[in-house]
């Protein structure tokens, strides 16, 4: 589903380096956790294949199905089934919950030729998925992320998810700030979303998360590049030894793939 | 309804020939104001000799008055020597479509306005279409039959002088500031409004229908009088962008409510905000004032401004008859370097009246936006109540909004509430909605829309739709 050959990319106000040739194929039906510490390039992998402004690819390419995504709009790449779940999801007053993701679901279905569903409809396909993540009417009254606490927030971003259906999600940090409660709602949403034509990329430091979401693939990323891959036992390890056992220097990359691509 | 509003308002905006007085000249007047010059327009429309009166008295007050400079917007010195305050109205005739700004075209576009209006609006010649004079008339004539009196100032100080009389500067005095006696003076035409007792005017009443619809006038006078237990809605202004070559607009209003009587004035303006650098564009400034006379009436401005360079107005209401009520509902957008220092005055003298303010200013580009409102409530107001609520949305953060609200209160048993508060439209909250499928016109739309809703509910229906799609159009491109 997810083809990223030698993708280099910078922040586009300063021309700073970040990514600094990345390879990666994701399927679908597969769960593949992205780690590393500060500063390696997760956050920034995701905002490129997310479309965020401040980022300009330089060098390499990202197909997704088969198209090439970095040609794509944000809105068209969400529209073709491309999920972001925010590490800091922002407030939007004026808007209430329920409305814009109405919205989005509708564009979203228009997109796919489905007919857009009115408020009642909307509603009732909402309903099940606010009892999995302990979403109240309140909640979905109140304007976008208002006055939400971090974990209300990151339980709102896996709700959004749930409802808008996605081919490609990708998670953000999803756990950062959450208690243990918390992250066990949110693991049991994204749980209950993982399906052979869904594929899901977490980004994370921690392995915690992943005892939750057990992932299929785990990659390292240091400066800008994958340096180690692997399955499930590397999270592991790497909890255990801490990321500077994978410390290289910038041209030996030692990629190390186990079980899997 | 909307269906035969349309048609209308396409035929009205048509050149026709009926009922016009022709006996004006097609010769200008050279620049300049005097009182030469006065009596030049009070001649050329044939005024009786008590309007001529009135409009010098003005001018001679003008003479003694110095411009204000109190105000939060900045612009160069009006050379009052420098303006034509006469000129035949006929429209500059364009020959086709082409002649026109293409950017200009490219909003009528985004509006959806028809060909043919597009064409009335720029002063092209319009192809006769259907017989413009008899469903305008059919219109008119449903109106008079219910004692109605709608059409242009200068027709009814002909036909009705008596009741021009009467309420003529009775609620904005020539004295009240420098542009209302230079409106005083030379204003131009304008719309005169009377609604008979108990008549409820059936349709909203707009400036489209105003039979004598020549270019809009660089000093309007507008009158509305709605006698005991009458109602009346007047729309003014459209959401088409209106260009004129004048570049100072001094209009003013007045309204009058009786005994029971309610009148709800709604105005959608659209003038020509300038350039990007803000070069060219109007100047607004317009003394727009409300007379709650009668017990238990009741007067609404609604307002959405989205054009002029430089909007200065403070549409306001004073509220003599016991429990009349007044009400502000207005959303004003400054964009690129467009500055507006609006709001109103709410002045309480009657028992137990009652006013609402509810203003939404959004910035953007290098928008400065300032909200200046003054509550009153004079010592015998007893049991007024108001509240005041004026909320400031910046996008992108090159903007400015300002806030300056005043509150004098001289009767114990008054309630007075005021809140205000100030958000950010940021690039961030865009992309989360890009991010969820949401284009970036949409979001913006979406944002604005959720922070005028208490506004937009207010309007009138067709304006309601009109000046969503507008502010969406003024505020394009303010984010990124």
């Amino acid at each position: 589903m997810l083809d990223i050959t030698n993708l280099h990319a910078r922040v586009a106000s300063t021309e700073r380096e970040i990514l600094r040739g990345i390879d990666l194929t994701v399927k679908a039906g597969e769960v593949h956790a992205i780690m590393g510490p500060n500063g390696s390039g997760k956050s920034t992998l995701t905002g490129v294949l997310a479309g965020r402004g401040e980022y300009e690819v330089t060098e390499g390419s990202v197909r997704y199905d088969g198209k090439d995504l970095l040609e794509l709009e944000p809105e068209e790449r969400a529209r073709e089934g491309i999920f972001l779940a925010f590490q800091y999801p922002v407030e939007i007053p004026g808007i209430n919950n329920s409305y814009f993701l109405k919205t989005a679901l509708n564009e979203v279905r228009r997109h796919r030729g489905e007919p857009e569903l009115d408020a009642m409809e909307f509603m009732t396909l909402v309903r099940d998925r606010m009892a999995v993540l302990h979403i109240d009417q309140d909640m979905l009254n109140r304007p976008v992320n208002e006055g939400f606490s971090g974990g209300e927030k990151k339980r709102n971003e896996i709700f959004q998810m749930a409802v808008l259906e996605p081919r490609l999600a990708l998670l953000d940090e999803t756990d950062s700030g959450l208690d243990i409660d918390a992250l066990q709602v949110v693991a049991h949403g994204v749980n209950a979303l993982r399906a052979p034509d869904r594929a899901i990329v977490i980004v994370t430091h921690y392995q915690r998360l992943l005892n939750y979401i057990v992932p299929d693939h785990v990659h390292v990323l240091s400066n800008g590049r994958v340096v180690r891959s692997g399955g499930k036992a590397l999270a592991l390890e790497l909890e255990e030894r801490g990321y500077a056992w994978t410390d290289v220097d910038g041209d030996r990359v030692a990629s190390t793939t186990v079980g899997a691509r | 309804m909307s269906t035969a509003t349309t048609t209308i308002e396409q035929l009205a905006r048509q050149d026709y020939k009926y009922g016009f007085v022709t006996d004006v000249a097609a010769e200008s007047i050279p620049r300049g104001l005097s009182e030469d010059v006065v009596r030049i327009i009070s001649a050329k429309k044939q005024e009786p000799e008590w309007l001529l009166e009135w409009r010098l008295k003005a001018y001679r007050a003008w003479l003694e008055m110095a411009e204000p400079t109190w105000h939060n917007v900045h612009y160069g010195p009006i050379d009052y020597q420098d303006i034509i305050y006469y000129s035949a109205p006929k429209k500059k005739t364009l020959a086709s479509l082409d002649e026109v700004d293409p950017e200009v075209l490219a909003t009528f576009e985004k509006l959806g306005i028809p060909l043919n209006e597009q064409k009335a609006l720029s002063g092209v010649a319009v192809d006769a279409v259907f017989d413009s004079v008899s469903v305008a008339t059919t219109f008119k004539h449903a109106l008079s039959d219910l004692g109605i009196i709608f059409g242009s100032f200068s027709d009814a100080v002909q036909q009705h002088p008596d009741l021009v009389r009467r309420y003529l500067g009775s609620v904005v005095p020539y004295t009240d500031n420098f542009f209302a006696a230079l409106n005083s003076a030379v204003f131009s035409d304008g719309s005169f409004c009377f609604i008979p007792k108990g008549v409820r005017c059936p349709m909203e009443l707009s400036t489209y229908f105003r039979i004598n619809a020549a270019s809009t006038g660089q000093f309007e006078r507008t009158l509305i009088v709605a006698e005991e237990g009458a109602t009346v809605s007047y729309l003014e202004g459209c959401t088409a962008p209106m260009r004129d070559e004048h570049q100072l607009h001094a209009a003013v209003v007045e309204l009058v409510a009786l005994d029971n009587a309610t009148v709800k004035y709604s105005t959608v303006q659209n003038w020509y905000p300038g350039d990007k650098d803000g070069k060219g564009g109007i100047y607004n400034f317009v003394t727009k004032r409300g007379k709650c006379l009668g017990v238990n009436s009741k007067i609404t401005w609604t307002q959405v401004e989205t054009g002029s360079a430089i909007t200065w107005k403070y549409p306001s209401c004073v509220l003599i008859g016991d429990n009349s009520v007044g009400e502000f509902y207005s959303v004003a957008v400054t964009n690129n370097r467009q500055q507006a220092d609006t709001g109103t005055k709410m002045i309480h003298v009657g028992r137990n009246t009652r006013s609402t303010i509810v203003s939404k200013g959004i910035s953007a580009g290098f928008g400065q936006n300032t909200y200046r409102g003054a509550v009153k409530i004079g010592a015998g107001a007893r049991h007024a109540r108001n509240y005041s609520q004026c909320d400031s949305l910046l996008i992108g953060d090159r903007c400015g909004a300002h806030t300056f609200p005043y509150l004098e209160v001289k009767n114990t048993s008054s309630t007075v509430e005021h809140e205000a508060s100030t958000s950010k439209i940021g690039e961030d909250q865009i992309f989360y909605c890009r991010q969820r499928g949401i284009s970036p016109e949409d979001a913006v739309n979406m944002i604005v829309s959720g922070f005028c809703k208490e506004v937009f509910r207010e309007l009138p229906m067709e304006f309601a739709v009109e000046a969503r799609k507008l502010l969406g159009i003024s505020l394009e491109g303010s984010v990124g």
